[in-house]
């Protein structure tokens, strides 16, 4: 196996050898042994089985993976899983509090903005992101601040209503 | 915007009240799971010790293969096995399917999993690995050894059919089929009308190949139960009843031991209504080895693995009198295929043989012909709208061609043809029924919509000589022509399946209902619709019904979900089961009640006697009552439980009428749409909610084609766009958000009057936006831009105009 160390310096990146990570995922700590080549996405799908998480291309164009990384929205097909060590990543099953879903989650239903799902977990962790940095956006605000998320069902049409009427409260 | 709201009815079949529930805004069942990630899609699902399928793919278009070394691949760890096409020859009973053997003569060249002699595209399957994980699968495969002897690329469909290459050689020519449609009043009337004619055009098209692009992959597990002989096949398909017949078939298995699951499906849009190589190995494999064996499909191997879209090239001519009024259409379509036939690959041009004509009031002189051909390329096959997109394309553009000719509005010239809301229902020039329609009031409502009159008058004073920026705006009007069906069209079609689709209505003890369907939703809310026409049937919440699907050994019978099919077929069948149910409830009300069936209304759930409306008994009290058969009429089976399997009279006929307006750049080549304006009429509308997500979804991916997408391949066979950082696939800062409107023409020929709408907005969009592009720069003598019309193309077109002097 090729190894390069893409960044992380806190690990030694020796061929094969797994590496010790803690990571708090969805509020759970978790001490892990992973390859130094594993990917974020497959330690939260593979190791942890958090399969809300898609993976949908292998250019990280589409955004279906995206995930919050210490609160901001990154795509985790990006990201290697050692990079993560001693940051806390929420997941799409990260973010109902006591079975009751976010607001985003709840505009999205309201306004119709998923159809086939596959795009809509990552599509709702960029979108809660994009309010995070932009509270009160412009229609075209969160057109561009999207531009990462891919849907191929909605036209996007119902997903940007959903984004507005949660940034307006409703 | 609402025409004509839905007032709630008596449906004179059973008496109950419909419209209650149908036609309200209900949210969707199905979103919290796919919100909260709880869904389980084909990848998610866990299945211990299996084994990972990896396929050895063809770099080469078209190359011979001379031999293949598998025995490094076979030494590296995990790897379990690796097979070519030699090796896995006695698993297959028959090849691959094609159901669509269009013509007697129809040339199909026999196709198998993995291909023996000669690749005939870049990805066609030469070899594959099992190992014990996919990292090791895909290392393996990437170890084997395949000779080619390379041989020339087919990639020009016109070209194809010299044969100059024959990629097929037991065929002897690439031709596989032409199909012919000539419908004449009189011998000699098209020709006649082509000499007859005040006006005529000649037009010539090309529908660039699409990637269908749905963002969950294809994904497929096989689990065998090796001491039972039974197998599950879990795949990301629109279509688990025709892949349980079909694996059944190829592979000789009984069917009884087929089971097909379609978990979560991350969208299809056609491109999973297939039966594929994967799928097919993934069951041989897991018998032959006893474990369950998976695959999934990663997007460059999903741009090459996955079948293609449209690809045709057309040559339209439209004969018109005087006044402009069409008096013959004549068409002349090449149909690219690709390397093999897909199950209903060279069916999809023949879905719009019977809409080059459009909405427009056409005398008996109608020259259809279509040719396919094959290439070295991916198959094609169906992709959201199948034949009708295409065939809507041309004559919508054409039409915009002739209104230039005879010097009116475009939208002058339709109103002159549209086939009149008196003429319904209309017998076409091919025979077929049209079951509703009102294209003038849906034109009209769009062209209020969009300012028609003000975009034109701002055209004026905008598109001058020299300026920057020139306005457009482009007209379509369509048919969607869905609801594929009665099972008797499609046999006149050599259609290998029937249009039917199965319903059962079942009343459990508390008066919970369970509906089981044969359709296979994937993003189009069935669960939500389905339980939305029951609650109206039965008087029940719609919280009271759960609409189970998609499993083959829970849903037996069915023909799944293309088409726009679902609703008039499938959801109409559930009506119709429900009746039966009521039915048979109000035999138990009678004998409980001690009065005739024929004195009892059926209202808000609830059986009274009529005149006296105190004497009632409430469903619940039935349903209870059969379950515990106590005191049942004398004869009478216990419980309430009804199928229903329906065949639908004719297809369903939505139209409507899109309107777009854009701005080109002339200095960039930059198409801006400034507004999009969708009227569509898909009949009485369920859920307007769903419908209009559909009619967005549709629109995007029709404008899409327009603007941004191509599946580009290079004279030696490769494909170019083979990511999404290549192949454009919109973001939301691509498009534009877009107003909807509708009208509402039920359908006679179903109870519920409802037609269909999955691909409305895909048929109507390409040729509006289009349109509205060639508009904008006909005024510097463009006639034509070649789709996608990216800032390139345009750009290109109008360099070629200015170099052969037309004035800007």
């Amino acid at each position: 196996m090729m190894c390069t160390d893409r960044g992380h310096t806190a690990h030694s990146c020796n061929k094969g050898a797994d590496v010790q990570i803690h990571v708090t995922v969805n509020g759970t700590v978790h001490e892990s042994e992973v390859e130094p080549r594993r990917l974020l996405v497959h330690y939260v799908r593979e190791d942890l089985g958090l399969t809300g998480t898609n993976v949908g291309c292998d250019t990280s164009s589409c955004g279906a993976c995206s995930v919050h990384l210490d609160g901001e929205a990154v795509k985790s097909c990006t990201v290697l899983a050692v990079q993560a060590d001693g940051c806390e990543v929420t997941t799409i099953e990260g973010l109902a509090v006591d079975g009751v879903m976010s607001a985003m989650q709840r505009a999205f239903m309201e306004n119709h903005g998923l159809q086939c799902g596959y795009c809509t977990p990552g599509m709702v962790m960029a979108a809660t992101s994009l309010l995070r940095e932009v509270p009160d956006p412009t229609e075209r605000e969160v057109r561009e601040g999207l531009e990462g998320n891919l849907c191929r069902c909605t036209g996007y049409h119902n997903i940007v209503k959903a984004v507005l009427a949660c940034a307006a409260g409703n | 915007m609402t025409v004509t709201e839905q007032a709630p009815s008596t449906d004179p079949v059973s008496g109950a009240t419909v419209g209650r529930v149908i036609g309200q805004r209900l949210l969707r069942r199905e979103d919290p799971a796919l919100l909260t990630g709880e869904a389980k899609f084909t990848n998610d699902l866990a299945i211990p010790g299996a084994l990972r399928l990896a396929l050895v793919r063809s770099p080469y278009a078209h190359a011979r293969i001379l031999s293949i070394d598998t025995s490094a691949a076979v030494a590296m760890p995990g790897v379990v096995a690796v097979y070519t096409a030699t090796d896995l020859a006695s698993l297959w009973a028959a090849p691959m399917p094609c159901a669509w053997a269009v013509t007697a003569d129809m040339k199909n060249p026999a196709h198998y999993p993995l291909t023996s002699t000669k690749a005939c595209y870049v990805g066609d399957g030469v070899a594959c690995v099992l190992a014990t994980s996919e990292a090791a699968a895909r290392d393996a495969a990437e170890a084997v050894q395949v000779e080619y002897e390379p041989l020339d690329a087919v990639v020009d469909p016109e070209a194809a059919l010299r044969d100059e290459v024959v990629i097929h050689d037991e065929l002897g020519t690439n031709k596989s089929y032409t199909w012919d449609l000539k419908v004449e009043g009189h011998p000699g009337q098209v020709d006649e009308a082509f000499a007859a004619a005040a006006y005529t055009v000649s037009e010539r098209y090309v529908q660039q190949r699409l990637l269908p692009m749905a963002m969950e992959p294809r994904a497929v597990a096989a689990v065998p139960q090796p001491f039972g002989g039974d197998i599950t096949l879990y795949s990301s398909t629109q279509v688990p009843h025709i892949l349980k017949v079909m694996t059944a078939i190829t592979l000789g298995i009984p069917e009884q031991q087929v089971r097909v699951i379609a978990p979560a499906v991350g969208g299809g849009f056609g491109s999973k209504l297939d039966v594929y190589a994967e799928e097919l190995l993934c069951v041989a494999l897991s018998r032959k080895h006893g474990v369950p064996v998976r695959w999934n499909e990663e997007r460059t191997e999903n741009a090459h693995a996955t079948v293609h879209g449209r690809a045709q090239v057309q040559h339209i001519e439209l004969a018109a009198d005087a006044s402009g009024k069409l008096t013959a259409v004549r068409v002349r379509l090449i149909g690219d295929m690709g390397a093999y036939l897909q199950l209903v690959t060279p069916g999809i041009p023949i879905l719009g043989a019977f809409l080059y004509a459009g909405v427009y009031d056409l005398p008996q002189a109608y020259d259809f012909s279509c040719t396919g051909v094959f290439t070295t390329m991916t198959p094609t096959d169906a992709y959201r709208g199948a034949g009708r997109p295409e065939a809507t394309y041309a004559i919508e553009r054409s039409m915009d061609a002739m209104a230039a000719k005879v010097g009116v509005d475009p939208m002058e010239l339709r109103r002159r043809n549209y086939i009149g809301k008196e003429q319904y229902p209309y017998t076409a020039f091919s025979g077929l029924t049209y079951d509703s329609g009102d294209h003038l009031a849906a034109a009209e409502m769009a062209a209020e919509m969009a300012d028609y009159p003000g975009v034109r008058a701002r055209q004026v004073t905008q598109n001058v000589a020299g300026a920057p920026k020139r306005l457009g705006i482009g007209v379509s009007s369509y048919f969607e022509m869905c609801g594929l069906a009665p099972s008797r069209v499609l046999a006149s079609l050599n259609y290998s399946a029937g249009g039917w689709e199965s319903a059962t209505v079942r009343v459990l003890p508390t008066n919970k209902i369970q509906v089981v369907t044969g359709t296979s939703p994937h993003g189009q809310g069935h669960e939500t619709s389905w339980s939305m026409i029951v609650a109206d049937k039965m008087g029940v919440s719609p919280e009271d019904v759960v609409v189970l699907h998609s499993d083959t050994a829970i849903a037996p019978l069915g023909l799944d979900t293309y088409g726009s099919r679902s609703l008039p077929v499938g959801g109409v069948a559930i009506a119709m089961a429900c009746d039966k149910v009521i039915d048979k409830a109000r035999k138990i009300a009678a004998h409980q009640m001690e009065c005739a069936e024929e004195d009892l209304d059926f209202a808000d759930g609830s059986f009274s006697v009529k005149g006296t409306p105190e004497r009632a008994m409430p469903f619940a009290a039935i349903a209870f009552e059969a379950f515990t058969a106590h005191n049942l009429p004398d004869g009478l089976e216990p419980n309430l439980e009804a199928q229903v399997t329906y065949d639908p009279p004719n297809f369903s006929w939505p139209f409507g009428t899109h309107i777009c307006v854009v701005e080109v750049d002339t200095e960039t080549g930059q198409v801006e749409v400034l507004k999009y304006v969708a009227v569509d009429d898909c009949g009485v509308q369920v859920n307007p909610l769903i419908v209009e997500g559909q009619v967005h979804g549709g629109v995007i991916q029709g404008l899409s084609q327009a603007l941004f997408e191509e599946a580009v391949y290079d004279t030696d066979g490769n494909l170019k766009t083979t990511t999404l950082a290549e192949y454009l696939v919109p973001a939301a800062c691509d498009v534009p958000s877009l107003t909807l409107g509708h009208t509402v023409t039920p359908s006679p020929t179903n109870q519920l009057g409802v037609k269909g709408v999955g691909e409305a907005g895909t048929i109507g969009a390409t040729p509006a936006v289009m349109n509205a592009v060639v508009d904008a720069l006909s005024g510097l003598g463009v006639t034509n831009v070649q789709m996608p019309a990216s800032p390139h193309n345009v750009w290109r077109t109008l360099q070629s105009v200015s170099a052969e002097g037309g004035s800007r």
